[in-house]
Formats: structure tokens, sequence, C-alpha cells
């Protein structure tokens, strides 16, 4: 009875004793899972449109953030360091393309997601070995980022936003609506659907595959760079900001490997949804630390009733 | 030459599908035991042992388990690392509360506990196919990590949260912890080894064997010819679990000597992937020709700066290390995708054609 209690009643009795704390909890929880929408839709957009299973997503993120400040640390001032940085992720992309993409075309899909394993060891290794492991602060002021904070005071409580937090979502929003735009107007943006609709028509009315891939993993590059900058301002850049590319894998799995719209819905709710259950049932409950893996349940229950994912094409098997 | 075939006749269907239809490959066999068990021990160093011989051996062992699921069952794994925690957690269990327990009953008994709760994590793979399969298997990898951390029974409450072996002797012979030598651990590794590995050779031989590669080769046709999905994918878990969770039992016990959570963290899940993969997916012999690969490359690299007399930081190499192994993987993949059991076929059957073209 009391474990009753303490499961389904008192965890919303406090939410509606203090509101303030709610809303401070919910907007923490909806700054996480803006990053983790992010990532995911790096993942979608190399998903979509060559049915690769991107694990070097999270490390690109580490990448471009450690090229970003390491630039700058070389005296090179932030705002020409973006741009370079960004120069770096083209090659990458391009490099990738070339070396490891073009052999292993029609190879089975297990061995092309382990191929981006490699280029995750790969990455780790190389960054490691030109920026130094150890822990880095990333340039938020250089950037022109504001880093105070906001206060209100709703219920008679206390809420505190910081700027780069909201700067944050205002920019993940702005690159979210570009990349929609882009997909859906431009010439090359529809080439990158007809690619991920069907393979061999795309090719035979003439879209390069080449071509598309490289811009695919640019892309990736880019939102890896923003997604960076973004969480390390929050968290320092270091090779454990590896550990969120995981947080975006349940991400995907909620909202259906395909699906743009999937990939943002479920980065919030699971942002959202583990914030809530760490601080309300996780802590008091099961010791904390719960975050490690309550998206992966989550996701894991979901996917037992809707096994393509709420946004996710659905699965038509034949024999 | 070596391999000539002729004159090796096969009179039944039978003797066509026995173990070794080509004589020379039981003699293969044979020389490969011969060495293992005799002349390696030896001539073997005590660091050649800890660094090179028993983990190659685990590392098989683990491989082999996900090797069964993955690629004989055709479900893709990434939690390897956590089931082989829950077999050493098992054994540490019952080598606490049991303490006059012969050693190998307890890494038997583990087993079966990680072949529980590998049933229990396999279950939604009847509704759940491919990545979406991949990513659920992780939360069995987050979610039992956090569980060996959090859950104090599990470590009986010790301080450090680390789990440590005590001295275990078996028919008066210490054969594990820190007394232990390394060459009475390596006899009994490879002992575990050759069993499971005898005994995995036959049941992916058998029937339940080809009843999981109709699965894995397309699940839905398996099913219309009649094979019982459940009964199939849940073995695939339960054997798969089973070997690994031994293989972790043994990785604490035999080799490492003491365990924290992070342990079992996902780098070990994909190192074990790496190795079924680089090795060959749906193949025995792969798991130990990746494994050598995968244990011996970084102490090969390790060695390397220091015999050429070039004067390079341990912590570069560390990271030139971790690059290299990438890098091998990929390569690797661009080479031949099979893995390194499909280039032993292919020497193989260049042999039994050699001298002559065709």
């Amino acid at each position: 009875m009391e474990l009753l209690n303490s499961i389904f009643i008192k965890p919303f009795q406090d939410m509606v004793a203090a509101p303030d704390f709610l809303l401070q909890v919910l907007w923490e929880g909806l700054v996480a899972g803006v990053l983790y929408a992010l990532i995911a839709l790096g993942f979608v957009l190399i998903y979509k449109s060559s049915r690769i299973f991107n694990f070097a997503q999270g490390i690109m993120v580490v990448f471009a953030a450690l090229t970003l400040v390491g630039l700058h640390e070389k005296g090179i001032p932030a705002l020409l360091a973006v741009p370079l940085t960004l120069v770096v992720m083209l090659i990458l992309a391009i490099a990738i393309e070339r070396v490891v993409l073009r052999p292993l075309v029609n190879q089975p899909d297990i061995i092309l997601f382990m191929a981006t394993i490699g280029i995750t060891l790969f990455l780790v290794g190389f960054g490691e070995l030109i920026f130094g492991g150890e822990n880095k602060v990333m340039i938020t002021e250089q950037l022109g980022i504001p880093t105070g904070s906001f206060t209100f005071e709703p219920f008679g409580g206390f809420v505190s936003i910081e700027q780069k937090d909201l700067t944050a979502v205002i920019g993940a929003v702005v690159l979210v609506a570009a990349l929609l735009v882009f997909l859906n107007k431009s010439k090359m943006g529809r080439a990158i659907r007809a690619l991920g609709d069907d393979h061999q028509a795309a090719l035979s009315v003439g879209i390069s595959l080449s071509t598309i891939w490289i811009l695919v993993w640019f892309i990736a590059g880019i939102i890896a760079l923003a997604t960076g900058i973004v969480w390390g301002a929050r968290a320092g850049v270091s090779f454990a900001l590896e550990v969120i590319a995981y947080k975006a894998l349940p991400v995907l799995m909620l909202g259906g490997l395909e699906s743009v719209l999937g990939a943002i819905i479920g980065g919030l709710a699971i942002g959202i949804l583990e914030k809530l259950f760490e601080i309300y049932w996780g802590q008091p409950l099961m010791g904390g630390n719960t975050e490690t893996w309550f998206a992966f349940v989550f996701a894991l229950i979901v996917l037992l009733f809707r096994p393509q994912g709420l946004f996710g094409e659905k699965i038509i098997e034949r024999v | 030459m070596l391999y000539r075939t002729a004159g090796q006749f096969k009179t039944s269907y039978h003797a066509d599908h026995a173990l070794f239809p080509v004589k020379q490959d039981a003699w293969l066999l044979g020389i490969i035991l011969i060495f293992a068990y005799a002349i390696i021990p030896m001539t073997a160093s005590e660091f050649s042992f800890n660094a090179l011989l028993i983990p190659v051996l685990i590392y098989a062992l683990a491989a082999l388990g996900l090797n069964i699921l993955t690629g004989y069952a055709g479900q893709l794994s990434l939690g390897t690392g956590a089931f082989m925690g829950v077999g050493a957690y098992a054994c540490f269990k019952i080598i606490t509360a049991f303490p006059d327990l012969n050693i190998v009953v307890a890494i038997a008994l583990s087993g079966f506990v990680s072949a529980a709760v590998g049933v229990a994590f396999g279950l939604p793979s009847l509704r759940i196919k491919g990545f979406y399969l991949a990513i659920t298997t992780l939360a069995a990898q987050f979610f039992l990590v956090w569980l060996f951390e959090k859950w104090g029974w599990l470590y009986n409450y010790s301080s450090s949260g680390a789990i440590q072996v005590p001295n275990i002797k078996m028919f008066g012979i210490t054969v594990a912890g820190p007394n232990a030598a390394p060459v009475t651990q390596y006899y009994f590794v490879l002992g575990v080894v050759t069993l499971v590995t005898w005994f995995a050779i036959n049941i992916t031989r058998g029937r339940i064997g080809r009843m999981w590669k109709a699965v894995r080769d397309m699940d839905i046709a398996a099913e219309l010819v009649g094979i019982d999905l459940m009964k199939a994918k849940l073995s695939a878990f339960a054997v798969s679990s089973y070997i690994v969770g031994v293989a972790g039992a043994l990785f604490v016990f035999l080799w490492r000597g003491a365990a924290e959570p992070n342990l079992f963290d996902i780098p070990l899940s994909f190192r074990v992937l790496f190795i079924a993969i680089i090795g060959g997916l749906g193949s025995i012999l792969g798991n130990y020709l990746g494994a050598m690969l995968i244990v011996a490359l970084p102490v090969v690299l390790g060695t390397l700066p220091g015999m050429l007399g070039i004067p390079i930081q341990s912590a570069t190499v560390e990271h030139l290390n971790v690059m290299i192994v990438g890098a091998t993987i990929i390569l690797f993949l661009v080479v031949e995708p099979h893995g390194l059991a499909r280039f032993w076929q292919i020497i193989r059957e260049k042999l039994i054609m050699w001298p002559f073209p065709h």
C-alpha cells in the first residue's frame, strides 16, 4: 500500500504542490529533448536517403565541437572558425563517401552499420590525437550567445530559464524549419527524398547517388555542429558527449526511423518524460540515475504496440 | 596437394553429411588441438597467457554466443556486454552463497540465470525486427548495467561496488582468484571453450540450427513452412545468452579477477560484435579468428613503437590504437564483408584445386 502510494499518488501530489518546480523540470526536459531531436534528425536524414543506420552521428557532434574549439584555440576568431569547421565537416563527408560508403554499396545493412561503428572509433582516436582527450570549454561568449538567465515567478514560485538554453531552442527551431524548407522546396532536397523513396528509380532519372550522399552527410555534419555548440555550452566539450548519441536511438525508435516529424516529436517526448521520471520516480524510489535507461525502456514498451514506431512507415513484408 | 580430396569416396548420404567430409579437415583440427593443449602451454610466457591466450578464448566464446543469435538466428543484439555481466554477477552470488560448490557447477548454473534474462529481453523480438530490435537490446544493456550499480545485493553491499574473486580451489588446485597460476586458468578456460564449441557446432548443424537459419533468412517464410517462430527465436536467445553468460563468468573469474559495473558497458558489447562480424557471421571458426585479431591488434600496436625505437607517449599510442582499430574494421569490411572465415574457405578451396586451375 505504501509502495503503491509512492508510485501512483505521491509524485502527482508533489507536482501539484510545487508547480513552479514542475515548470522548471519541464523546461529542462524540453531543452534536452530539443537536442535529442537534433541528433535524431541527423540519423533520420542519412537513414532516409541511404538506409544506413549511422552510428557515427554522436561522434560527429563531438568532432564538430572539438574542431570548433580547437580552431579557436589556434587563434582563429570565433565567427571565422564556424565556417572553417563546416569546411572540415564537408571534407569528412566526402572522405566517408569515398572511402567507406562507395565500396560498401549493396552490402547488407548490418555491414554498413558496423562500418559506421568503425568510423566512430576512428574519429574518437583521431580527435583525441589532434585535440587531446581532456575536457574543453565551449566558446559560448565568443560566438555571441548570451549567457545570463531570465527568472519568472509564476504561482508565487521561482523558475529560471538560462538564455543559452533559450537560444538553443530558438536556434533548433530555425534550423529544423530551414531543413524542412530545403527538403520540400529545393531541387536537391527533392532529390534526397526521391532517393529515399526508391533508389533505382531515382538513379534512372539522373540523380547522382554519390553527390546526394555527400550532401546528406554534410547536412548531418551541420546539424552535428549546431548540436555540439549547444550541448557543449551546457556540459563542456569532451568525448563524454558521445553518450548523448545513444539517447538519440530510443528517440528514433519512438518516432520511426524514416520520419523527420517523428524525430522531433520523439525527441521532445523523451526529453521531457525522462526528466519527469527521474525527478519524481527515479530519485525517490530507485536511487536515481534512471536517465541512462528510461528512454530505452519507454521506447521498447511503445514499440511493443507499434513495431514501426509512432510515425514510421508501415512495415509490409512479403515472402 | 595437401588438400587432395581424390580417393575419398562417400557411399552413403550419411557419410556425405559427416562433420568432416574431407579427411584433411579432421587432421587440421587435431593439429590445432594438440597445439592448444600441449605445445602452447609448454612454451608460452605468463604475459602471453594473461594478455593474449586467455582473453582470446574468452572473447571467442562470447562472440560464439552472439554469433548464434545474430549469425544463425538473425537477431541483431547490442547488449552482449550486459549479458556477460549477468553471468559474472550470477556466478559471484552463487560462489559467495555456496563457497563449497565446485566452480564448474557455479559457472554452468550462472549460464542459466543469463539465459533466463536473455529470454525475457528476447520476448520483444517476436514483434520487433531489424534495427528496431537492435535498439531494444540496448535497453537491456543500459538497464542491466544500471542495475549492477544500484542493486547492492548483487555485489554483497561491498563499499567499492565492485565484485572481487576469492581464491577458489577445485580438486586441491587453485583455479581462480589472485593465487591461481595462469597455466591452470588457461587449461580451465580451454576446457570450457572446447566443450561449448563442440556443443555449438552440433546444435547449429542439427534440426534446431536449421530452424534458426530458416528464421534468419526470412522469418515469414519460415513460419509458413511450419516453424514455430516463438520457439525458434526464444531458443536462440536462450542458447546465445547461456554461452554469453558463461563467457562473462569466465571473463571475471578466470581472467580479470575483479569487476565493476562499467566493465560491462557498451564498449564491451561492441568489441564482441566486432569479433563476430570481422570473424564472419554464421560461422563458428570465425569467432576464433576474429578474437585473435581484435585481442592481438592492440597488444601488437602497443609494443611496436618500442621495438622500432620510435619515442611516442603512451597516451598517443592509446589514441592511435583506437584509430587503427577503427580503420582496420572498415578495411576488413570493405575487403571481405563476410569475414575472416570466408577467407579461410577461399584458401581451402584453392588448396583443394591446387595445382590445377579448375
